[in-house]
């Protein structure tokens, strides 16, 4: 799925339209534990979340992540906005919560962050 | 020991979150310039990040040294703060003496040093009482490395 779909199915605005939102996503973490999503993610995932600080974004970039979404409708700053363009890190932003929001990409086939079988790194999750 | 292929020195502000996260950002855009597997910047990065935290909100501030050698890349985290009073402690996921204030923007649950020990393949902690921390952090270079 990629991310216009996710904004669809989020009922999403798109916060970094510059972007190039045809990537696909295929796993995602909800979380406002940043060292969690450090610890737990894997390259390309999608983090919903209900933090709107500019560590949000810096945490994407260092963990490569496929988007943000801000959840609750939470008002995002300018530059913010800013950051995630200048780190090519696309924003979006629901009015749903973080358990609607997690239920719907579950329901449309979006998967949690787990280790792929046979993957011996050191990075990606094993949970 | 041989000099290093490059050296590169990122300072870190105390309490500064605006620019937190910075010095991480540019030394994994230069690892990235220089063409270096994508895992291995991952590892470094994210290794690196949460050194750089730690030094915002625990440190004082301080020095962050990144060292590309023929066989790893090496990262120094040197700190201005208080040191930790019991590193066995510390290095257990879930302990954390980090304020509310942190925590709310998301930090300090206690998973840095842990995070730092899952993405590298060395991971060295000197610290006194009073005398700060150095956190030293190795990251193997294969032969796919770059």
């Amino acid at each position: 799925m990629n991310l216009y779909d996710i904004a669809t199915k989020l009922d999403a605005s798109i916060l970094t339209p510059k972007l190039d939102l045809s990537r696909q996503v295929h796993c995602a973490y909800g979380a406002d534990l940043l060292s969690d999503v450090l610890a737990f993610t894997r390259p390309s995932t999608l983090l919903l979340t209900g933090l709107i600080n500019i560590q949000v974004v810096r945490t994407a970039e260092m963990a490569e992540l496929g988007g943000i979404v801000v959840v609750r409708g939470k008002p995002v700053h300018r530059s913010l906005q800013e950051l995630a363009c200048a780190c090519k890190i696309p924003l979006l932003r629901t009015r749903m919560t973080m358990f609607e929001s997690c239920g719907r990409l579950y329901q449309s086939g979006i998967k949690p962050c787990i280790k792929d079988p046979g993957c011996e790194c050191n990075v990606c999750p094993s949970v | 020991m041989s000099a290093p292929l490059c050296k590169k020195e990122f300072f870190v502000q105390e309490f500064d979150f605006e620019h937190a996260g910075k010095a991480a950002s540019d030394m994994r855009k230069l690892l990235m310039d220089y063409g270096f597997d994508q895992q291995i910047v991952r590892r470094l990065a994210i290794a690196a990040y949460e050194a750089e935290m730690n030094m915002v909100i625990h440190g004082f501030g301080g020095t962050l040294i990144m060292e590309i050698n023929f066989e790893y890349i090496e990262l120094v985290a040197k700190d201005n703060g208080p040191g930790i009073s019991d590193l066995k402690l510390a290095m257990q996921e879930g302990f954390s003496t980090a304020s509310d204030e942190i925590r709310e923007i998301g930090f300090g649950a206690g998973m840095g040093l842990p995070n730092i020990k899952r993405c590298v393949n060395f991971l060295g902690i000197e610290t006194k009482p009073g005398q700060g921390t150095v956190v030293t952090m190795r990251v193997d270079l294969g032969p796919d490395a770059i």
